[in-house]
This record gives C-alpha cells, sequence and structure tokens, in this order.
C-alpha cells in the first residue's frame, strides 16, 4: 500500500492549466523523483499535497496520504499533518528561515506545537536534531540567528525543521539548487541518510536528472502539467523509451561538436595577461576605531589566454572567480598586479584608452532576466556596445549590424522592436550573446552563461557559443562551477580556491586526476548522469 | 551593536552641531536690532549701544554663536526680548502641555493603528479590509486642523461634552486638564493613525510573502499564529521608523492645533514670538524641538536593533 | 523555478487597459482632474466676483444662488475655492517641482558615486529630516516674510531630502542589475547610465513619491494659510477660508465645512491617484498569476 498516492490532479490558476491529471505514488520508505523543466508544473504539486497554493488555485482529483483524503481535510486537520507527517524543505535557503528569531526557537516551534513538550523537553529535542545535521551545539547554539549562518548550513536547519518530528515523507523541492557542487553533495548525502535513519518517504523534485538519479528509487517525468513517463529510475533513464525522456537524458549529457577556431593562434601575441592580480575588499570592522581587516577576495592570481582559446574558470561559490572576471573587464581595479589586454596594461588606463580594448572583450552574463533593462527595445539593447565604435553608425548601419548580430545567434529582423519579457529564457540568452558579439570582439567572458537554463535549451546555447568560437574566432573565458560545461566547450580550465588558481591545464585531463584536494572535491562531488546511472544499475545488480 | 549604537550617537550629536549652526545663522540674517527692539521706538542711540554692549551683540559673529551654543548646552537659552525672563523658563511653562499633548497623540494613533493594520492584513481583500482602508485613505487626506474644527463644532459647541478650547492649567487637577487634551490630541491622531494603519498592513503584507512564512506554515502552524510569532515582527521595522517620524510631526504638529484649541503650548509661544520678533525664543524652540527630533531617532535605531538581531552584529 | 516562460509580451493597450481596471487609480485621476478643470475655469470664469463685497449678502446659507452659501463680506463660497484652489496646486506643484529637480540628481548622484559623497550626501538629508519640516516652514515664513513665495520654497526645501532618499534608494536597487554591468562593459559613464537606464526604470516610483508630496504640499499650503503665514489676502486660499470660518462657525459651519472638503478630496484624489499608479507598474502584481 502506499503512503502517499495523487490520482488525476489538476491545478488551474485562473485560465492557465498547471496542472493536468498527474497520478503519482510513493511507497513507505521510497524515494520518488520528480523531474522536470522549470515551468512544469514540480513545485505546484509539492505545494499541493501540503494544502499551500495560492488562494486562486482550483483542485481537482484525489490527493490520498497515509488514509487521508488531503483535498477533503479542514485546515485544522491540515495544520496537523504539516511540519509532524509531512515534512517539507525549500529551494532558497538564505531566505527560508525567519531573520528575526534563533535558529533553537525556529526548530523548536514545530516541536512544541505538535507535541505539546515544554519548553526545555523542545528544545532539547531541537538540540538532538541539529546536531543530527552537522550543526552541534558547542559550534551552533540554538541562540545563533540565521544571518549568522552560511547558505548551507542554513539548509541544514531548514532540514532540521522538516526532520525534527521524523515526518512519514519528506518533500524537498530543489533543496540544493542553490548551492554549489560540494555543499549540494553534502545535503544530498545528509538527506539519503536521514530517509534512510527514520525510514521516512521522500518526494525529491529537481531539474537535474543526474541529481535526481542518484537519489531516486522511482522517477517521475513532468512536463507542462502532465506525467510523460514514470518508473524504476536506472530502467527508465538507460531505456529511454519515452521521446521526452531520451531528449533530457541526451540533453543532459550534451557535449557540443567543436572545430578549431579559423585563426592562427601560434604567433607570440597574447591575447590576455593577467600578472600577480591581488583585490583585497574592506572587511567587516571589529569595533567603530579600529581599522577594517581586509578580505582577500583574488590572491596572487596569474594566467595567459592565447587567441581565439577557450578557458573554463572554475571553483566554488565566493572562490573569487567573479572577482577575477570582472576585474578582466576592467570594471573593477584590482589592489595590486597588472591585466594586460592584446599588450594595454588595462588597470592604468584611461577611460578613453579603454575604449579600444572594451570594444575587444564583451561579457555574458547568467541571469538572462537581470542582463536586459526592460525598457528598451531589442535594437538598442543589442546596439548597446556600438558605443565604443570611433565612428558612430548611423541608424541605418546601426540596424545592419544588429541584425546580423541577430543572424549569428539564431534570431531574426522581427526581433528588432521587441521588449525582453516577450522572449523566453533561451531566446534571451541569446540576444545577450547577440549583444556581446555585435563589435566582433577578440574575448567574450561568460559568467555561468547557462546555469539558469534548461536542460534542452542549455545544449541549444552550448552549441551556439561552439559555433561562434570556430566561425568568429572569439575566445571564450567561462566561469563556471559546472564541470559539465568545462568538459563540454573549453580546451583549457584553471581550477581556484580561496582567491588563488590551484591547479591548471587541459581540462580533459585536470579533471580526469586532479591532483588538488580542491578540485578533487569538486569532481567527486559534480553530478554526472553516466556515473549515476551506472551505479544505480550496479546496485541492483 | 556598540559600534552601531556609537555611531549613531556621533551622527545625531553631528547633527545637533550642524542644526545649530543652521538655526544661528537663519536667524542672523534677519532685519532688525534686537536690543532696539526691546527698548522701543523712543530709546536713544546711546541707550541702545549700551545694552547691544551688555547682550554681547558687538562681538563678532562666531563669538557669539559660541557663546549662544554653550548655553544650549546648560539649557540655558538665554533671556527672551520682550518678556524680559529667561527663555527656559518660557519654555518650561509651555513644554508641560505640548509634550502631554503629543505624547497622548502618539499613543492614541499606535493604540489604533496596529490593531487595524493587523485586521486589515489579515483580512486582505475581504470587504472588512477594503472599508477599513477607505477610512484611512480618508483620514491621511484629512488637514487635521480642519478636524479639529469638525470635532470642536460636534463636542463642544453641540454636545457641550469638552470645553472648545483653553486650558486650565495643571494645578487644576488632572482631570479637567487632560479634558482640554482629549480633542487636540484626537485631531492630531487620528489622521496618523491612518497614515500608520496602512504602513502596518502594507508591512505586514510584504511579510507574509517571504518564505519563511512558508516555512512557518509547513511546520503545521495555522495562519493567526503566523502573523503574530513570526510576521508582526518582521513587519515592525517599516511601523518604528514611521512612528518616529510622527513624533516629529506630532509635536509640530501642536504648533497649528494649539491655535484652534487656544492651548498655551509651544506653538502658540512660537506665533507670539514671531509676531513680536523675539527671535530667541523662536531659536530656543526650533533647537528644542530639533534636538527631541534627533533623540527620538536615536530611541528608533535603538529599537530597530532590539528588534532585528542582524543589526546587533553588522557594522 | 527560475525560467516561468509565461511572460506574455505586454503592449501599451495592456497598460491602460490594466489602469481603467484599477479603481483607486481612476477614482483619483478623476478628482485630480476636476480639480485641476476647477483651478482651470477660474482663470476664465467664476460664479461671483468675489473683489466686490456685497454686504447685503453676508452670511448666507448654501442656496440656489450661492452653492456654498456667502462668507462674512458677503463673498461666494464657491467662487472663493475655485480661486484657492489655483494657489493650492500652484504652491504643491512647484514645491514638488524643487524637490524633484534638486532632489532626484542628488539622490542618484549619490547612488552613482557612492564612498563619501554618498555618506555626506544621506548625512545632510538626516539633518533637513531632523527640522520638523512643518515648524521650519513656520520659522522660514516668519523670518522672511508671509506670502505665498515663501511657502513655496519652505515647502520645496523639505521635498529635497524626500526624493533623494526615493532617487537614491530606487537607484541603489538598479545599479547591481547585470543590465548595468552590461552597459558598464560597452563604455558608457555614470552619468549617461544613469540617464539611459536608471532614470526610465525609476520614474514610476518618483511619480508615486511625486503624488504623494503633491497632496502634503497640499495639506502643509493650507496650514501655513490658515496661521496666516501663507498666501495673504485678497488672493483666497483653502487655509485663510478656515481661518476666517473659525470665529463665525457656530452661525456659519458651512463656512468651515466647504473649504475643508476641498482639501481633503483634492487630497484624497491625488492619494488614490498614487496607489494606484504604484499598483499599476508593480512588478509583483503583475507577476502574479
Amino acid at each position: 500500500m502506499s503512503l502517499l498516492s495523487i490520482e488525476k490532479l489538476s491545478l488551474k490558476i485562473g485560465n492557465l492549466s498547471v496542472l493536468k491529471d498527474v497520478d503519482l505514488s510513493i511507497a513507505p520508505g521510497e524515494v520518488m523523483g520528480l523531474v522536470g523543466e522549470s515551468g512544469s508544473g514540480k513545485s505546484m504539486t509539492a505545494l499541493a499535497i501540503m494544502q499551500l497554493t495560492p488562494t486562486s488555485a482550483r483542485i481537482k482529483g484525489r490527493i490520498a496520504f497515509n488514509g487521508i483524503d488531503i483535498l477533503g481535510a479542514t485546515e485544522q486537520q491540515m495544520c496537523a499533518l504539516r511540519g509532524d507527517d509531512i515534512g517539507m524543505v525549500f529551494q532558497e535557503p538564505m531566505t527560508a528561515l525567519n531573520p528575526v528569531k534563533t535558529i533553537g526557537e525556529q526548530v523548536a516551534e514545530g516541536i512544541r506545537w505538535h507535541t505539546r513538550a515544554s519548553r526545555a523537553e523542545a528544545e532539547d529535542r531541537a538540540r538532538k536534531i541539529l546536531d543530527r545535521v552537522g550543526l552541534p551545539d558547542q559550534k551552533f547554539p540554538l541562540t545563533r540567528y540565521p544571518h549568522e549562518l552560511s547558505g548551507g548550513q542554513r539548509q541544514r536547519v531548514a532540514i532540521a525543521i522538516a526532520c525534527a518530528l521524523k515526518p512519514k515523507l519528506l518533500i524537498a523541492d530543489e533543496p540544493t539548487t542553490a548551492l554549489d557542487v560540494v555543499l549540494q553533495a553534502q545535503i544530498l548525502d545528509l538527506l539519503r541518510e536521514l530517509v534512510a535513519e527514520n525510514r521516512m518517504s521522500l518526494l525529491f523534485i529537481s531539474h537535474d536528472l543526474a541529481v535526481v538519479t542518484e537519489m531516486a528509487d522511482r522517477i517521475t517525468i513532468l512536463r507542462q502539467g502532465s506525467v510523460t513517463e514514470t518508473g524504476e529510475t536506472a530502467r527508465t533513464l538507460s531505456d529511454a523509451n519515452h521521446p521526452y525522456t531520451r531528449q533530457l537524458a541526451l540533453a543532459s549529457m550534451h557535449v557540443p561538436a567543436r572545430a578549431a577556431p579559423h585563426i592562427d593562434a601560434s604567433g607570440p601575441d597574447l591575447l590576455l595577461d593577467v600578472a600577480n592580480v591581488t583585490r583585497d575588499y574592506p572587511g567587516r570592522r571589529k569595533s567603530l576605531f579600529s581599522k577594517p581587516e581586509t578580505v582577500r577576495a583574488v590572491d596572487d592570481v596569474s594566467l595567459t589566454m592565447r587567441p581565439g582559446a577557450s578557458v573554463a574558470l572554475v571553483g566554488r561559490s565566493g572562490c573569487g572567480k567573479s572577482t577575477l572576471a570582472r576585474m578582466i573587464l576592467a570594471l573593477d581595479k584590482p589592489t595590486s598586479g597588472t591585466i594586460k589586454f592584446r599588450g594595454l596594461d588595462i588597470t592604468r588606463a584611461t577611460d578613453d584608452e579603454l575604449r579600444r580594448p572594451r570594444r575587444n572583450m564583451q561579457v555574458v552574463f547568467q541571469d538572462p532576466y537581470g542582463s536586459f533593462d526592460p525598457r528598451h527595445t531589442v535594437e538598442r539593447l543589442i546596439a548597446e556596445p556600438l558605443h565604443l565604435l570611433d565612428r558612430k553608425p548611423d541608424r541605418k548601419e546601426r540596424r545592419d549590424m544588429v541584425v546580423r548580430a541577430l543572424h549569428e545567434v539564431g534570431l531574426n529582423r522581427s526581433d528588432l522592436d521587441k521588449y525582453p519579457h516577450e522572449f523566453s529564457g533561451g531566446q534571451r540568452q541569446r540576444l545577450s550573446i547577440a549583444r556581446a558579439i555585435i563589435t566582433r570582439p577578440k574575448l567574450v567572458v561568460a559568467d555561468e552563461p547557462v546555469s539558469a537554463l534548461d536542460v534542452s535549451i542549455r545544449a541549444q546555447i552550448l552549441d551556439l557559443f561552439a559555433a561562434l568560437n570556430h566561425r568568429l574566432g572569439i575566445a571564450y573565458l567561462f566561469i563556471t562551477h559546472d564541470l559539465t560545461v568545462a568538459r563540454a566547450i573549453t580546451d583549457d580550465v584553471l581550477v581556484m580556491h580561496e582567491g588563488r588558481i590551484v591547479e591548471r591545464g587541459k581540462t580533459t585531463e585536470v579533471l580526469a586526476n586532479p591532483s588538488t584536494k580542491a578540485t578533487q572535491a569538486l569532481v567527486s562531488a559534480a553530478p554526472d548522469l553516466h556515473r549515476a546511472i551506472a551505479r544505480k544499475l550496479q546496485e541492483q545488480g | 551593536m556598540t559600534a552601531y549604537l556609537l555611531k549613531r550617537l556621533l551622527i545625531g550629536a553631528a547633527t545637533l552641531v550642524v542644526a545649530s549652526v543652521v538655526v544661528f545663522l537663519v536667524l542672523e540674517v534677519v532685519p532688525g536690532d534686537p536690543a532696539r527692539l526691546m527698548l522701543g521706538m523712543n530709546a536713544s542711540d546711546a541707550q541702545v549701544e549700551l545694552l547691544r554692549e551688555q547682550m554681547g551683540l558687538n562681538q563678532p559673529l562666531v563669538w557669539r554663536y559660541l557663546d549662544w551654543a554653550r548655553g544650549l548646552l546648560q539649557l540655558d537659552f538665554g533671556k527672551s526680548y520682550t518678556y524680559s525672563v529667561p527663555v527656559a523658563d518660557l519654555i518650561k511653562e509651555r513644554l508641560v502641555v505640548s509634550l502631554p499633548l503629543a505624547v497622548i497623540a502618539l499613543a492614541l494613533s499606535t493604540l489604533i493603528a496596529i490593531p487595524v493594520g493587523l485586521f486589515a492584513a489579515a483580512r486582505r481583500g475581504k470587504a472588512s479590509d477594503t472599508a477599513a482602508m477607505a477610512a484611512a485613505q480618508i483620514g491621511v487626506a484629512m488637514p487635521n486642523f480642519w478636524f479639529a474644527l469638525l470635532l470642536v463644532y460636534v463636542f463642544a459647541v453641540w454636545l457641550r461634552l469638552v470645553p472648545a478650547g483653553g486650558f486650565p492649567g495643571w494645578s487644576a487637577g488632572i482631570w479637567p486638564a487632560l479634558k482640554a487634551l482629549i480633542l487636540p490630541a484626537v485631531a492630531l491622531a487620528l489622521p496618523q493613525a491612518a497614515i500608520l494603519s496602512r504602513v502596518t498592513r502594507a508591512a505586514l503584507i510584504e511579510v507574509l510573502g517571504e518564505d519563511y512564512i512558508r516555512t512557518a506554515r509547513a511546520k503545521g502552524m495555522p495562519m493567526r499564529a503566523v502573523l503574530w510569532r513570526h510576521a508582526l515582527r518582521n513587519a515592525m521595522i517599516p511601523v518604528l521608523t514611521i512612528m518616529g517620524l510622527q513624533f516629529a510631526f506630532l509635536l509640530a504638529g501642536t504648533i497649528i492645533i494649539e491655535n484652534v484649541f487656544y492651548l498655551p503650548g509651544l506653538g502658540r509661544l512660537v506665533f507670539q514670538a514671531i509676531t513680536q520678533r523675539d527671535l530667541i525664543v523662536v531659536e530656543s524652540v526650533v533647537m528644542l524641538l530639533v534636538a527631541i527630533v534627533v533623540l527620538v531617532n536615536l530611541v528608533v535605531d535603538l529599537s530597530y536593533a532590539l528588534v532585528d538581531p542582524r543589526l546587533r552584529t553588522r557594522q | 523555478m527560475s525560467d516561468a516562460a509565461q511572460h506574455k509580451p505586454e503592449t501599451l493597450n495592456d497598460v491602460v487597459w490594466r489602469a481603467l481596471a484599477n479603481r483607486s487609480f481612476v477614482i483619483g485621476l478623476l478628482i485630480t482632474l476636476a480639480v485641476a478643470a476647477m483651478a482651470l475655469v477660474s482663470f476664465f470664469w467664476t460664479p461671483f466676483d468675489v473683489t466686490r463685497l456685497v454686504v447685503a449678502d453676508r452670511m448666507q446659507p448654501p442656496s440656489s444662488t450661492h452653492w456654498f452659501g456667502t462668507d462674512h463680506f458677503g463673498r461666494d463660497v464657491l467662487s472663493m475655492i475655485m480661486l484657492g484652489s489655483r494657489n493650492s496646486i500652484a504652491v504643491a506643484l512647484v514645491a514638488v517641482g524643487i524637490g524633484m529637480g534638486i532632489g532626484v540628481p542628488l539622490g542618484c548622484w549619490a547612488a552613482a558615486r557612492g564612498g563619501w559623497i554618498d555618506e555626506a550626501l544621506m548625512r545632510l538629508n538626516d539633518l533637513v529630516f531632523a527640522f520638523p519640516a512643518l515648524l521650519s516652514a513656520v520659522m522660514i515664513t516668519a523670518v522672511f516674510g508671509p506670502g505665498a513665495i515663501n511657502a513655496i520654497i519652505a515647502i520645496g526645501i523639505f521635498n529635497i531630502p524626500v526624493f533623494a532618499r526615493v532617487a537614491r534608494a530606487g537607484a541603489l536597487a538598479i545599479w547591481p542589475r547585470e543590465y548595468i554591468l552590461a552597459a558598464r562593459a560597452a563604455g558608457k559613464g555614470p552619468a549617461r547610465i544613469t540617464v539611459e537606464h536608471i532614470l526610465p526604470n525609476i520614474a514610476n516610483l518618483l511619480l508615486v513619491q511625486g503624488t504623494i508630496q503633491f497632496a502634503l504640499g497640499i495639506l502643509a499650503e493650507a496650514g501655513l494659510s490658515y496661521v496666516g503665514l501663507g498666501a495673504q489676502p485678497p488672493m483666497p486660499s483653502w487655509g485663510r477660508m478656515l481661518f476666517d470660518a473659525q470665529t463665525v462657525m457656530v452661525v456659519a459651519p458651512w463656512l468651515a465645512l466647504f473649504p475643508g472638503c476641498a482639501i481633503l478630496l483634492t487630497v484624497l484624489g491625488l492619494n488614490l491617484l498614487g496607489d494606484g499608479i504604484s499598483d499599476i507598474f508593480d512588478p509583483r502584481a503583475r507577476r502574479r498569476p
């Protein structure tokens, strides 16, 4: 008999059909993976189980949990279930905890509410569960506030809240998406252990096929609100009978076909030469009169790039890779060291002298929503770097240049007068690339350019990057924490850890045989679909 | 925490110093010789000159400022030009009317606004919320002195429940004195309560959309408990900010309201001083109110730190 | 769900439609337009000539000839309210203009430069905030003499820090966005970025604050002229009318009722308009399905 069974669940918000006849069941002690691209209705399914959907949502169908009809339950009955029999962990650890209450209060609160335990008893239990999730009382007393913890630690608190009363079902909605790969691996391990210890069922929701494969006994694949396939994890993915499952699996493992750029890179000239660059930031003041201690974001980094090269800069979040990128783009000045771009030291150049290097290096950002001014048309947005040309093009020339850039990224003339919100995430990333290449730069710095995209779109954008490298001879510096991306599209890799470059070399070699601890941690933590499927199949014999 | 407080204190002190310079200079440019004003038009030039010397008016500007500022620190504001009594005494006499009035008004406003804001936020979108917020909209738009006139007309002229104006003094007993302050306090408080209730409601609704509210609900707590235990404290910061601003506004607002009710408070004192060009009184009252505002802001900053643990460790 | 592909294209038509569906906006706009129309009409026509004092008609209650009655000089109250609206609107509008004209550039500058300039400007702001606005307006008009011009300046000065704060807060929220970084990578300087990207994106915030300050300006002007520091007779003003009404309120309550209602309605209209605008442009309201 299953613990949770969902039958023909449909959910509408206004005229928008979010879920259509979703069926899903979880047996006691089972881990069910719910996979789908953004907007497929994964989160809404989870909220429906908790009866925490927005008030405007209209729900049909049946959800039975442990014999209780959830959709027919009163709010009072649901309150008794939530946090006691069903626990939930959300995606964003930075905002999931109340900033004005201590972690002790927040963990003990649910315990007291459901068990009517005394304050001391509840705090005692809170201390135990926090210790279990890796926050021992000696280092993390109950009186800590959320802002005194890191993102990974906060997610542990959120897990402690959800698991405090050993629920029968734990729902984890993208619990590691906001964390870097190393933290992700730690949190996944913790979840696995807790599930096994307490014989909980787990509904694990993620967009990342590799992560779900590592976690789940069975998976359900959701697409545009409907279940396309459901079944035992390894079998479903290795057989890939359903075309959408196959498409997802292929896109997750996609490696673009790459050809060498049409450019002679054998000469002695370096495109980029970063020498002994250090960047300090003023840190927190200990008191009003003492000097603030400095935080060293980038520490004595040197690197070089040849024309047409494709280099990955990988590292955990906060390792200083984005700060380094900003200095290379002359958006920030190093505390010491020099950065030469095509022979010119850009750290000492005036704004006027920077015009030429700026024209030759452009940037693509991670967030396809935040990287465009919502009030400008596509033509104006893409033409922005033309500001750097010595001779201002007239209206017609400008339009022609924008159209050419749009063609190069697979968009067309009819998009000129649209606004950014009229495009999907993938199309926006194409716009972002069009803007970066309009001045025919020699270097494009791409800061996590595909990590906000769904897998199928990510594959297309990687292809586009590869094609432009080949066709236009643009060199890339890819900043990423995702080793799949680094493997797919770069020749050389630099591994950054705590502000320093700790390892460098050919991408394939370094990632196959990492020699430093930092790189090893990254490589072993990185989810990999191939490996995950192989391991699952092996476990099952 | 101490660094945060120390910084706030220093900023407050600096504000006071700069404010005193500004006030001093503004009144310095006013035409008219206070000595001649005090002695009347018939005084001889020699007499005026003698008084100028006595009052220190012939000293250089900086010297006079320092002298005045030193007096302020010792609560010695100098002597009124027209009444020839220490300004401090005049102010003390009037402050016992204005300060209670402002405090009562603030208390009234808070006591009305926070429950209304909570009620409206909890019932967001329902008819009772719409009605409460429509009433608040009207309250915000109401000029308080006009509201005061209406109150006088209804409660004093028509129903004869309270006096229409004047102040019997605290020596006449607490009750008669309070009775004279009820209408002015209500007139001051209601428009402020309207603003505060809107702020409270908006802050609560903002907070109710946060992720941690969902976390709390996922723990199994009913909406009402979530509102009290999680939302209210987080919504306090904007509410406290507005309350701080309102205290300043209420103190200044008494200037006009006192005119409606013929109350012998600071406002009336300022107006009399202005018409009689008794600038030292004007100067002193302005400085006093600025000091109170700075003090209130300091208290508000302190209470932020009490409400929000993040401020205790940052900066 | 980071990439919800349900962003529908939004045309100008949609914005207009959303505006017309917003109750606050429509009511606020109607009231504001009515008051503005009243002020405009008063330039050409009022029901009666208020410069002529008709003693025989003094203190008439509202009637079909004098809709809002007459005052102690026999002047038609409706005509005076129409003329008074000119004064109120002019004072508040210019004061908002002063506040925006100085405050917004200062706020944008502080946000763009950061560091000690930002700190200094904000401390200066705090300084102005430390002066209770009304009290200082009283001080200024007292020192420089009562009158509409000084009232405008006094109210205007206290609008500067308000707009500086709103502009700075809005600009600070925009500066870290990636499209600003992209513009910097395209070699654009702070001034150009402020004009091209920051200002258009904080315009709605400023518009909302503008309506609020406009409403507060009308209240402040009424307060000042009530205590005799605003527009001077014979120029009619709403606050002055209330002051004159106070002494005769027992026998002629309509004299106090109508000017007060005029202030209330005008301020209410502006506040509703501001609420409406902020609802219409609130991106969160739009994102919600």
